[in-house]
């Protein structure tokens, strides 16, 4: 009786001290396997940014080098005067504000008109609304690029600028779904003190859906940044050109692609845009936290 | 009729005013950018439209040139459902995996996430430059690794065999957006399912077939019809690989359909035809978005 009693006491220590291993192992294998993938996902990054500080042996040694002899920070001189990289930026960024202002106007007025106010016929508009992210670009490409071209339109910003003033899906459900989280009682009031529409648009509902905003002007910004066939379609003179174009040009011209220089065109072109990922992470969750009834 | 619903009839017609009147931008936009540009690519898929030329009307022509006669169509479509059938379910399985990894209590997590999201902020064009780099057969660095290890690497895109991977290599390095998505469903889980399946001896594979699978189902049909709908559309990446030796490079092996419709259209200038093959991509969109939400109610679970 007592030595069996033992023996399970014996046994239960044994395997509490087993199970403690395996979950020490555990925890180890999770870091390792974690961290091993994230080292892949970050690695490209890497290879980006010291590709674009070597020079141009080095670029061809074989074995490749890890890490650049000596740092060639006259890469990143000669690959910005290689393109005209600032001309480049500037046109994005003015594509870019030029669409944001639109955007945001123009969605938020539509959001409004399918959130705030109640009207018959109200949801099955927005259900249509909801279906043209449904088409894709492809179908509508020929006949717009018909129409710019009779507006005179090609060569200019115009064309991919003007589509953005008049709504489009994607911003209009943004700010909806946040209009949605605003009282109603907040508009109503304001309707009982006798406050027009459009104002309670302007002074009611816009000054509260700033993280509506940071979030739309976000989403603008990657798209423009990141936009190839649209720019490639419609601005056929190269001053008028974007950086996602002139980075093409590091392998468009005769002979072989000059490597370091693109890679450090490339690392210019995507820093603003995580630059903005990280600051605008941080705004739009406290714009988020901080919206309430005030 | 009683005041109330004078009232009431006139609140809504005002209401209805306003409605409109917020909405008028869209409805101009919604007419001039996509209603008739969809009308009119439906009416030039019957006709041999050019950029300038008037189109004249030529019936279904383009519908059976494009399946009888069009080698290269049908090359762009096989070639497309490769993309869609393996790129969906690649990212579906690592985005699921990932997620899973750091659903585990892990410190640091915010860091790690950031590190999975940080790909897909890059720009596609610098993206796809920086594989073609990593890529390179002679000075790449991953061949470079393999080599480490025994293996002689391919030629990767010059590869007609391996452009495809190539490309599918690139889409996994950006599934982060698809893992966070994951991660914000797996975290919504009650962890009491889980404990009550532990409870009855339910193994850590159990668990996740009998309870995680079936819990994130909704995220898996949102990213199986959002990242269909792209792979139909892949285009940048093709066209940048091919460079100057034309988008399609190397021996077609990456002609998808968005790039033979944006050739027909503006490097052949046969619009009639391009529109008509804009209209059967829709069509297979359509098909596939409604099947996959049809089939998705006997394998999607919705807490209610």
């Amino acid at each position: 009786m007592a030595t069996t009693a033992r023996t399970s006491t014996q046994s239960r220590m044994q395997s509490a001290v087993y199970y403690r291993r395996i979950r020490v192992i555990n925890e180890i294998l999770k870091y390792v396997l974690i961290t091993t993938i994230a080292i892949l996902f970050i690695f490209p990054f890497l290879w980006l940014l010291t590709t674009s500080f070597k020079s141009t042996t080095e670029i061809a040694s074989i074995p490749p080098r890890l890490l650049p002899k000596v740092w060639q920070w006259k890469n990143y001189v000669k690959a910005v005067t290689y393109i005209p990289f600032f001309k480049y930026m500037w046109n994005t960024v003015v594509i870019f504000a030029l669409k944001a202002v639109g955007a945001v106007i123009s969605c938020s007025l539509a959001a409004y008109g399918f959130s705030v106010l109640k009207w018959p016929g109200r949801d099955a508009i927005f259900f249509l609304v909801l279906a043209t992210m449904m088409l894709p670009f492809q179908v509508t490409m020929v006949p717009l690029y018909i129409i710019f071209t009779r507006l005179g339109w090609i060569g200019t910003f115009a064309p991919l600028v003007v589509p953005s003033w008049f709504g489009y899906a994607f911003s209009i459900f943004l700010f909806r779904q946040f209009f949605l989280t605003i009282p109603h009682e907040l508009p109503e009031a304001a309707r009982i003190d006798g406050c027009s529409e459009p104002r309670i648009y302007t002074q009611i509902i816009l000054p509260l859906a700033k993280p509506a905003v940071a979030s739309v002007v976000l989403f603008e910004f990657m798209w423009t940044w990141n936009d190839f066939l649209g720019p490639m379609l419609y601005l056929t003179r190269m001053e008028k050109w974007t950086l996602s174009l002139g980075l093409l040009q590091f392998r468009s011209q005769q002979g072989e692609t000059v490597w370091e220089q693109l890679m450090a065109a490339a690392t210019l072109t995507v820093f603003p845009a995580i630059v903005l990922y990280f600051i605008g992470q941080k705004a739009f969750i406290q714009g988020i936290a901080t919206t309430g009834f005030k | 009729m009683g005041l109330a619903a004078i009232l009431k009839s006139r609140k809504t017609r005002r209401d209805m005013m306003w409605g409109l009147i917020f909405i008028s931008p869209w409805i101009i936009g919604f007419l001039l950018f996509n209603l008739y540009p969809t009308l009119a690519s439906f009416y030039y898929g019957f006709t041999n439209k050019a950029l300038i030329k008037p189109p004249e009307w030529v019936g279904i022509a383009n519908y059976t040139k494009m399946f009888t006669k069009d080698d290269l169509f049908v090359k762009a479509i096989v070639n497309t459902i490769y993309m869609v059938v393996f790129g969906v379910s690649l990212n579906i399985i690592f985005a699921f995996f990932t997620a899973l990894l750091l659903n585990m209590e892990i410190k640091g997590l915010s860091v790690y996430r950031t590190i999975f999201y940080l790909p897909t902020i890059m720009p596609p064009v610098a993206g796809v430059l920086l594989w073609l780099w990593i890529l390179n057969p002679r000075y790449g660095i991953l061949n470079y690794f393999l080599s480490l290890i025994g293996i002689r690497g391919p030629a990767w895109f010059a590869d007609p065999l391996w452009s495809k991977p190539s490309v599918l290599l690139m889409g996994l390095w950006g599934i982060g957006g698809s893992t966070v998505l994951y991660l914000a469903a797996l975290k919504g889980v009650p962890v009491e399912y889980y404990e009550s399946a532990m409870l009855d001896g339910a193994n850590w594979l159990q668990r996740t077939l009998k309870i995680t699978i079936p819990l994130v189902s909704p995220v898996t049909l949102f990213i199986s019809i959002t990242s269909t709908i792209g792979a139909f559309q892949i285009f940048t990446q093709s066209f940048i690989a091919g460079g100057e030796n034309g988008a399609g490079w190397p021996r077609d092996s990456l002609l998808f359909y968005a790039v033979y419709v944006y050739q027909n259209a503006f490097r052949y200038l046969k619009m009639g035809y391009a529109s008509a093959m804009a209209w059967i991509l829709f069509l297979i969109i359509l098909a596939v978005t409604f099947v996959m939400l049809r089939s998705s109610a006997h394998f999607t679970h919705y807490e209610m």
